[in-house]
C-alpha cells in the first residue's frame, strides 16, 4: 500500500510535466496541422537556456524560467517566420520534411554550441524531501506540478475564453472567413506555434534542474507529446492534459507493477488499446465537415 | 562548365594525394566512442585520454619511424551507429587497429565486423563477459569484466561495516548492466548475502522514481547501480528525494565520482564507487609513476579532474596498441593482432598482458587482468573507505 501511494504521486507529477508537453504539442499539430518534429528540440532549448541562464550568467532561478519560456516563443515563432510561413499550401509531405530537418539542425546545434556532455542546473529549493506519512516528494517537483497545472488552465483559459483564443482557432479552421472578419491570419499562425514551443520550452526548463540537461534529451520526450496528442484526440487542450496525466499514471504503474524495461512500451500498448477502440482518440473534437 | 569540372578533378586528385602522402608519415589508429547521447560524458573522457596518449608518444617520436594519428568517430551512444563508424574506420581510413567502443552493446555490435574485415580491435571499457567468450580471436580488453569485478569486490565484503546482508540491483537494460548485475547476484549468493529485487532503466531513462520505489519497498541494505554517470547522478537525486536508505555502490567503473559531487550534490554522500583508477590516490595506483605522468598531462590539457577514472583508458588502451604496434614491426591487421598476444605495458590501472579468454582453441579473445579500486563519496569528497 505504501509503495502504491509513492506510485500515485510520482505518477501524478510525471504526468503534469507530460501533459505540458502534450498541450504544447497540440497546439501545433492538432489546431495547425503542422506535425512538428521540432518540439522535443524546443524542450531541449528551454532547458539549455535554463542552464545558461541559471548557470553560467547567474541569473535569478524563476526569472530564468519566464525569459526561458519567453525566449522558446521567440523560437518557435522565428521557426515558423523563416520555415512554415513560405510553405502555406504546402502538402503534409513537405512540411514534415521540413520540420524533421530542422528538428536535426538543431539538435546538432545544441551538440556544437554545449558539448554532448550533460549539464545540470542548481535550484534553489531544499533537497530534503517532505514527508507525509509513506510518501516522500522533492520540493521542486511540487514547484513544477503546480506550475504545469497554472499553466494548463491558463492555456484552457486563453484558447476558450478568449477573443485571441477565438481568432486562433478560426484561423485554422475557416482561414477565409476568419480573414473576412479582420483575423490577421499570419500573424495567428506565428503566435500559436511561438506558444506551443514556449510550452515545451517552459516544460524543458523545468524539468532541467530535476534531471540532466542532454542535446538529446528531447528525442523520448518528443515521442510521448505525439503519444499524449494521438491519446487526447488532435487539438484539444482538456483531451490532452488527461492524456499526459495517464500516461504518466500508466508508466509509473506498468514500471511498478509489471516489469521497469517495459516501462516506455507501456504508454504505447495503451495508445494501440485506446486507437483500437476510439480511433480518434479519447476526446476527440467534434470536427465540423465540410 | 568543363573549366569548372576540371577543377573540380584537379582538387579531388589533389586530395587523394594528400590522402596517400599522410598514409606514407601517420600510422592511423581508429577509435569509436560516444562522444554524444546518453553516455556522452564517459566517451569525450576515454577519447581525451586518447589524445593526450597520441600527442605524447608523438613527441617521443611516434613508433617504427612514423607518427601515429588518430581517426575519432563518435558512436552516437548507439549500437547501429558504432557498427557504422566501425565499417568507416576500417574501409574508407583502412586502419589496421582500433579502440572501442566503451559500451558492451556498442562492442558486441561491431564484433562481427572485426572477423569479416579481420581487423583487431582493443576494448577499453565494456565489461559483458559475453565480448570475451563468444569466440572472437580479434578482440583483446583491457578493462576487467563485470566477473572480475565482482570477484575482487566480493573479496572485500568482510570490509564493509556495517555488513551487506540484503542487495538489491539498478541496472541500465542492456549488456552492461544485466551482465553486472548477473555477476554480482552469482557473487553475492555464494557468500550467502540475501539478494532482493533487480530492476532495470532504459539507457535513456531520466524518471526512475517508479524502479526506486520498489527498491525502497524491498528493504535492502545496499543497492548496487550499474550505469554511466549521467544515470548514476538522476540515480542519486531521485534516491535522496525518496529517502531510500540504501548504502548505494555503483559497478563498472563510469561513475566519475567528482561530476557526481558536483551534479548530485549532498545526494551523492555516502555512496561507493568501484573503480580502475583512483586518480586522488596515485600512490595505491601499482605503476605510481605511469599514473602520475598521466595526471600531469590532463591537467596541463585543462582537462576537466572528474574525467580521470575514464580518460586513463583511453591513455591505456592507445599505449597497449601502439607497443604492439612496435612489436609487430609493421602497421598491418594481422601482424598486430599476434603481436598484442606479446605486448606488456605498464598502464595507468596496472600492468597489461593478455591472457586467452573463451575459445575454441585458436579463436581465442584476450583478455588483460585489470586492478579494481573502491572509494566512496564523504562530506562531498573522494575518500578512501
Amino acid at each position: 500500500m505504501d509503495q502504491f501511494l509513492q506510485h500515485i504521486v510520482n505518477g501524478t507529477i510525471l504526468g503534469g510535466t507530460y501533459a505540458l508537453l502534450g498541450i504544447g504539442l497540440t497546439l501545433i499539430f492538432g489546431i495547425m496541422r503542422v506535425v512538428n518534429f521540432t518540439h522535443g528540440e524546443l524542450y531541449a532549448f528551454g532547458a539549455y537556456m535554463a542552464y545558461l541562464l541559471v548557470q553560467v550568467l547567474q541569473v535569478n532561478f524563476f526569472l530564468s524560467l519566464v525569459l526561458a519560456a519567453a525566449l522558446g516563443v521567440a523560437l518557435g515563432a522565428l521557426i515558423e517566420f523563416v520555415l512554415l510561413r513560405r510553405l502555406r499550401g504546402a502538402d503534409i509531405d513537405t512540411v514534415m520534411l521540413v520540420m524533421i530537418g530542422a528538428g536535426i539542425a538543431l539538435q546538432n546545434f545544441w551538440q556544437l554550441a554545449f558539448s554532448g556532455v550533460a549539464k545540470s542546473i542548481n535550484h534553489p529549493f531544499p533537497n530534503l524531501p517532505l514527508v507525509f506519512g509513506p510518501v516522500s516528494v522533492a520540493p521542486i517537483r511540487i514547484f513544477v506540478i503546480i506550475v504545469a497545472i497554472a499553466l494548463l488552465i491558463g492555456f484552457y483559459l486563453l484558447i476558450n475564453r478568449t477573443r485571441i483564443g477565438v481568432a486562433m482557432r478560426a484561423s485554422f479552421q475557416d482561414p477565409d472567413v476568419a480573414a473576412l472578419m479582420g483575423v490577421n491570419i499570419p500573424l495567428m499562425r506565428t503566435l500559436t506555434f511561438g506558444l506551443g514551443s514556449g510550452l515545451a520550452a517552459i516544460a524543458g526548463a523545468l524539468l532541467g534542474p530535476i534531471f540532466v540537461v542532454t542535446p538529446t534529451m528531447g528525442d523520448l520526450v518528443a515521442l510521448k507529446a505525439f503519444a499524449i496528442v494521438i491519446l487526447g484526440g488532435l487539438g484539444n487542450i482538456v483531451g490532452a492534459t488527461i492524456g499526459g496525466f495517464v500516461l504518466g499514471i500508466v508508466e509509473e504503474f506498468g514500471a511498478g507493477y509489471i516489469s521497469s524495461g517495459y516501462r516506455d512500451a507501456m504508454g504505447f500498448l495503451l495508445i494501440i488499446v485506446v486507437l483500437a477502440f476510439k480511433p480518434q482518440g479519447l476526446f476527440a473534437a467534434k470536427e465540423r465537415i465540410g | 562548365m568543363l573549366r569548372k569540372s576540371s577543377t573540380i578533378l584537379a582538387l579531388t586528385l589533389a586530395a587523394f594525394a594528400a590522402g596517400d602522402a599522410a598514409a606514407q608519415e601517420a600510422i592511423k589508429i581508429g577509435v569509436t566512442q560516444p562522444l554524444t547521447g546518453a553516455v556522452a560524458a564517459s566517451g569525450n573522457y576515454v577519447t581525451n585520454g586518447a589524445r593526450i596518449a597520441e600527442e605524447a608518444i608523438n613527441r617521443q617520436g611516434g613508433v617504427l619511424g612514423r607518427k601515429i594519428q588518430l581517426i575519432i568517430e563518435d558512436n552516437k551512444s548507439n549500437p547501429k551507429e558504432a557498427v557504422a563508424t566501425a565499417e568507416k574506420l576500417i574501409v574508407r581510413d583502412k586502419v589496421p587497429v582500433m579502440m572501442g567502443a566503451w559500451s558492451s552493446t556498442y562492442t558486441l555490435a561491431i564484433m562481427p565486423k572485426l572477423i569479416e574485415y579481420g581487423v583487431p580491435m582493443l576494448v577499453e571499457t565494456s565489461s559483458s563477459g559475453k565480448i570475451t567468450t563468444s569466440g572472437n580471436p580479434w578482440i583483446f580488453r583491457i578493462s576487467p569484466t563485470s566477473e572480475m569485478e565482482a570477484q575482487v569486490f566480493g573479496g572485500k565484503l568482510d570490509e564493509f561495516k556495517p555488513a551487506i546482508k540484503k542487495a538489491d540491483f539498478l541496472a541500465v537494460n542492456n549488456d552492461f548492466g544485466r551482465g553486472a548485475s548477473d555477476e554480482f547476484r552469482k557473487m553475492l549468493d555464494g557468500k550467502k548475502v540475501t539478494v532482493g529485487i533487480t530492476e532495470v532503466m532504459d539507457p535513456a531513462a531520466t524518471d526512475l522514481s517508479a524502479q526506486l520505489a520498489k527498491i525502497k519497498q524491498s528493504g535492502g541494505d545496499t543497492l548496487f547501480v550499474t550505469s554511466g554517470v549521467e544515470q548514476i547522478t538522476l540515480v542519486l537525486k531521485q534516491a535522496a528525494e525518496q529517502r531510500l536508505a540504501h548504502r548505494i555502490i555503483t559497478t563498472g567503473g563510469s561513475s566519475s565520482p567528482d561530476q557526481l559531487i558536483a551534479q548530485a550534490g549532498a545526494a551523492a554522500n555516502g555512496s561507493q564507487h568501484i573503480l580502475f583508477f583512483a586518480p586522488w590516490f596515485p600512490e595505491m595506483a601499482s605503476n605510481a609513476d605511469v599514473a602520475r605522468a598521466f595526471v600531469d598531462e590532463w591537467k596541463k590539457k585543462n582537462y576537466e579532474f572528474a574525467g580521470l577514472t575514464e580518460g586513463f583508458r583511453g591513455w591505456d588502451g592507445i599505449h597497449t596498441i601502439v607497443e604492439a604496434i612496435k612489436i609487430a614491426g609493421k602497421a598491418e591487421p594481422k601482424a598486430i593482432q599476434e603481436a598484442l598476444w606479446k605486448t606488456k605495458v605498464k598502464g595507468v590501472n596496472g600492468n597489461i598482458a593478455f591472457i586467452k579468454h573463451g575459445g575454441p582453441a585458436g579463436q581465442e579473445s584476450g583478455q588483460s587482468v585489470p586492478n579494481v579500486y573502491i572509494v566512496q563519496i564523504k562530506d562531498g569528497k573522494v575518500a578512501k573507505p
